[in-house]
């Protein structure tokens, strides 16, 4: 009863919000759809879920993992060849991902790098919880100690009895072996020099670095599979931590509590209260929004000098930090981050924005009489969406229907006579009469009318994000136009965007997709639409979400049948 | 989970540590080729790779005569230190047959693979990595991969479809993987077994002996990925045999005395020059101290994102929405932008010739494919493309030629430079790029 009025109050605010001024038409028929969207939800459809993977873990995935096992002072970064991003998420190429041999040799390096840390004189008394009767020599009962628990965390699984005799007598030969040696101008310790290199063995190991799912009959219906405890316990962290699976899920796993009446509800709300979690949404923005663009953003400094290596970062940092606090902290609507003047601010960024400079990072909010107001504003988008000398207008409303509505905008065809859009003459002082020729051109305008007329609303930005009333001496024309509703301005792009039905069910698909490791298959349909009608429900509430698919069927079942080519 | 091989857990420990000894060479030091390492035996013949993006400008890059001693057209000015190092191949095609043309791919594609990528679908096996299987196992690294954009994304070479081959792209990383701690400098007076290599390699073996059992927890499609990863542990197993043992002495091998500062991470002309030329002379050296046969090299993506600093098109885009100058008759900044590359292209081949090596240099004992791909910048065509080859593959490919390859495939080149380097197959490609005759012009 509770819900229902929540849900109720949740909707009406959701489909009344004020409209800007500018938008001119449609949205009375937005707020219809916004109501139709709140009628109670039906319970989840059938679903036949979806595949066991082997995924390979990814770089901060692996960081992450041994940062939590080992604690924030071990330095484990390692670089991953890049994976193809795959229907806007690098997360679902993961399942398709090879390791390379250069690769096995990097990831060697890093190995060997914390394992030497793990056992080193300043660490091991906190990082090896037992001591040995001498350091000079084997203790099988510590080390078994040692590898069962480590093991376990690093394996995502308990490990069998003989596989920890295995790794103890490793750690026993080598320490009989390498006692007193001396090794990078240091002499060995034989116990810890043991661990060290069953630990560098097992940090190499493919049940690290490749997350294999295995799925079981479903106790409810035989004819059914569900993934087993141990890997349900990894794909909800990996999903919602982006890091493997603490030592109390784990425990969950294995007891049978996991999967027990009201387990996996227990386990999935500690998750969502967890500190981790913003880790874990971190890295989901991060590749929702292509953030990895990030590592080579750079502009030309003679055209945008005030644009350093360090606006970059904090550009990224910026935007994370906003989609956090409104999303986990603040707990509001998923779409009015892009119509919120509510952000971040740093020193570097303070300078682009021309606002006053704080130390460190601060929360800010722009006046309302501010020209920015939404992600769509931030340095982050202007800034990865242009060129490294200019604003491209092309660009902008390619990533804006890509990223944030799932839309693909096709690729030019190959072979195209690019003279027709080659401007002859270079005076034409604005960016909307340069890209005139894209839409008056009918070969071009079918694609450049879907990206160009977004684009042209956000050119009071130029290529750094920084703002401008002119170009080259003329006033700019930002009016603009999204799926019909027209704008003047960026604000107006910001507030036909908030309203478009198509921006929650775009996240809604990512965060099935991240979660589950791949593409909907044309079967999830149903389950989308239920996802969709729970978040709006639920008030666009990014938490709720999370929880609705974490929950779900669609998320803890495994086909049985081959995955769609 | 199989039990393991207790046995295995005692290999490599009974060996002693710590010794300062001359080892025999081990049998996989030796080639199938017979080019030991060892003084006055003739030089193993290794090959490359370099890359760059968006062609040339038509006939300011085409040469007017074919043969010896043409002249050099205006974008490929610079190449007159090399011109008789190298063979130019112009006019070829990248046949698209049924696949759609895919821009910035296609081109590349079929110039490393000799085959035309389908729709949605990834590159096979790049022409590097088939070589490697062949040469690559006698060294320290199977091949070496580096590119002067500082991104990570920027590589030409492929294992397969889903794994590209990463390249080094920080001159400072790229030298600590090359001649950090784990470097053997082969003409050291003194040469010390670590003796962690061996408990490593001893833990190594007991993860390899799980290969089969984890082998039967996936599918099929997952089991050529981890066979994938035990290849490389196979690999990982073969450097620390070869720390374990001393390496032979070479002459020509002088490694750099200090790590390189790393240069700005921009994408100016300037920035990558200086990357490139960097990442090329450790490149090089690795070569001359064999601790790789295969190497590659990009100097610019196919979407290339090299900017000239104050002019506010990067490369590519330069291509799509430069004017035709009125009075040059060309894209004025584009042109500038192929000048560089082929600038940078000269640089690489002559770090490769300032090398000594034998009675000659390192770059008679060499292989260098040059890709691209584009032909014509401007329209992004897969006809009138260039390739290029440099070296003599020890004396085995004569150079300073420009073959007109009228139309034809650009394979063709590709499965010149394979049979080349003795990957002996009857032909390479499908389709339209399919080929199965060598360039007879350019071989000894």
């Amino acid at each position: 009863m509770g819900r229902s009025i929540q849900m109720f109050e949740q909707c009406f605010s959701s489909a009344f919000r004020p409209i800007a001024k500018g938008v001119k038409s449609a949205m009375g028929l937005l707020a219809l759809c916004a109501l139709v969207a709140c009628s109670p939800p039906d319970p989840e459809p059938e679903s036949a879920g979806t595949h066991a993977l082997t995924k390979l873990i990814t770089a901060e995935q692996y960081s992450n993992s041994l940062s939590y096992i080992f604690g924030p002072g071990i330095d484990a970064q390692v670089q991953f060849a890049p994976v193809a991003r795959n229907e806007g998420l690098l997360a679902n190429s993961l399942a398709t991902a090879g390791v390379s041999g250069g690769q096995v040799q990097t990831i060697q390096s890093v190995a060997s790098s914390v394992a030497k840390q793990v056992v080193d004189v300043e660490n091991r008394q906190h990082l090896v919880a037992c001591r040995p009767e001498s350091i000079d020599g084997p203790d099988n009962a510590c080390a078994t100690q040692f590898v069962s628990k480590v093991g376990r965390l690093l394996f995502r699984r308990a490990l069998s009895d003989d596989e920890i005799a295995t790794y103890v007598e490793y750690a026993s030969a080598a320490a009989l072996e390498l006692d007193g040696k001396e090794s990078e101008d240091e002499e060995l310790d034989g116990f810890y020099a043991g661990l060290q290199v069953v630990l560098e063995g097992l940090l190499l190991h493919p049940e690290v670095l490749f997350i294999m799912e295995s799925a079981e009959p479903d106790p409810n219906n035989s004819e059914q599979l569900r993934l087993d405890a141990y890997s349900l316990a990894s794909r909800l962290s990996f999903f919602l931590w982006n890091a493997s699976p603490d030592d109390e899920l784990l425990a969950a796993a294995e007891s049978g509590d996991l999967q027990s009446p009201g387990g996996v509800e227990r386990a999935v709300d500690r998750m969502l209260e967890s500190p981790r979690l913003v880790d874990g949404m971190r890295a989901f923005f991060d590749d929702m929004l292509i953030f990895d663009e990030f590592k080579t953003l750079s502009k030309d400094p003679t055209i945008y000098p005030q644009f350093t290596s360090v606006t970059a970062q904090d550009a990224r940092e910026q935007t994370l930090r906003t989609i956090i606090d409104h999303t986990l902290n603040q707990g509001k609507d998923y779409r009015d981050l892009f119509t919120s003047r509510s952000t971040y601010m740093s020193p570097a960024l303070a300078i682009l924005y021309g606002v006053p400079a704080q130390p460190g990072w601060t929360p800010y909010t722009f006046t309302d009489d501010s020209p920015r107001a939404g992600l769509l504003t931030q340095v982050s988008f202007l800034a990865l969406t242009s060129h490294p000398g200019r604003s491209s207008v092309t660009l902008r409303g390619m990533a804006l229907r890509e990223r944030l509505l799932c839309q693909t905008v096709p690729e030019p065809p190959p072979g195209i006579d690019f003279s027709v859009v080659t401007n002859p003459d270079a005076d034409y002082p604005t960016q909307r009469l340069r890209v005139a020729a894209h839409l008056e051109t009918p070969s071009c305008a079918g694609c450049h009318r879907i990206t160009d007329l977004i684009g042209l609303s956000l050119e009071q930005f130029d290529g750094a994000g920084g703002y401008r009333l002119t170009e080259n001496g003329a006033t700019i024309d930002a009016t603009g136009a999204l799926d019909g509703i027209e704008f003047d301005g960026a604000i107006g792009l910001g507030e036909a965007l908030s309203q478009n039905p198509e921006l929650p069910r775009c996240l809604v698909r990512r965060v099935y997709s991240y979660a589950t490791g791949g593409p909907p298959e044309s079967d999830a349909r149903l389950a989308l639409n239920y996802f969709n009608e729970e978040f709006a429900a639920q008030g666009y509430q990014l938490r709720n979400l999370l929880r609705t698919i974490a929950l779900s069927n669609a998320f803890s079942l495994i086909k049985t049948s081959p995955s769609e080519e | 989970m199989s039990k393991w091989n207790r046995r295995r857990v005692l290999k490599g420990m009974v060996r002693g540590v710590g010794v300062t000894v001359a080892l025999p060479l081990l049998d996989y030091f030796l080639n199938g080729n017979g080019t030991a390492m060892a003084q006055g035996a003739p030089m193993p013949v290794r090959f490359g790779t370099w890359g760059y993006g968006l062609g040339g400008t038509g006939k300011l890059f085409v040469p007017e005569q074919t043969g010896q001693n043409y002249a050099l057209p205006e974008e490929l000015s610079s190449w007159a230190p090399i011109q008789d190092d190298v063979n130019l191949f112009t006019n070829g095609h990248a046949f698209p047959d049924a696949s759609p043309n895919r821009n910035h791919y296609t081109g590349w594609v079929v110039s490393r693979t000799g085959i035309a990528p389908a729709a949605g679908s990834g590159t096979s096996e790049t022409i590097d990595l088939t070589v490697a299987k062949k040469i690559g196992g006698a060294t320290r690294f199977t091949n070496l991969t580096a590119t002067a954009t500082a991104d990570a994304r920027d590589t030409y070479s492929y294992y397969n479809s889903s794994t590209p081959n990463a390249p080094e792209w920080s001159p400072l990383s790229f030298y600590k993987r090359l001649f950090g701690i784990d470097f053997q400098d082969p003409n050291a007076d003194e040469f010390e077994q670590d003796p962690q290599v061996i408990a490593r390699r001893s833990v190594l073996s007991g993860i390899m002996d799980q290969e089969r059992s984890l082998m039967n927890t996936v599918g099929v499609a997952d089991r050529e990925r981890l066979d994938q990863y035990f290849t490389g542990l196979r690999q990982l197993e073969l450097q620390f045999e070869q720390r374990l043992t001393k390496p032979e002495p070479i002459a020509s091998c002088a490694p750099p005395g200090r790590a390189p500062v790393d240069v700005a991470m921009d994408q100016s002309t300037e920035s990558i020059k200086l990357r490139h030329q960097m990442m090329a002379e450790l490149m090089a050296m690795a070569v001359a101290c064999d601790q790789t046969r295969v190497f590659n090299m990009t100097y610019s993506a196919a979407f290339a994102s090299t900017i000239r600093p104050g002019y506010d098109k990067p490369h590519h885009t330069c291509t799509h929405e430069e004017p035709v100058h009125e009075e040059l008759g060309y894209q004025e900044n584009a042109s500038y932008f192929t000048r560089r590359a082929m600038e940078s292209w000269v640089d690489f081949v002559e770090v490769f010739k300032k090398i000594p090596e034998g009675d000659g240099t390192l770059l008679d004992n060499v292989l260098i494919l040059g890709t691209t791909d584009v032909g014509y910048a401007r329209t992004h065509s897969v006809d009138g493309m260039s390739v290029f080859l440099a070296g003599r593959a020890g004396g085995k490919v004569k150079t300073g030629n420009h073959i007109d390859l009228n139309g034809g495939s650009v394979a063709q080149v590709g499965f010149t430079a394979l049979r080349t380097m003795g990957v002996d197959t009857p032909s390479w490609g499908t389709l339209s790029n399919e080929s199965s005759e060598v360039i007879s012009d350019v071989l000894v």
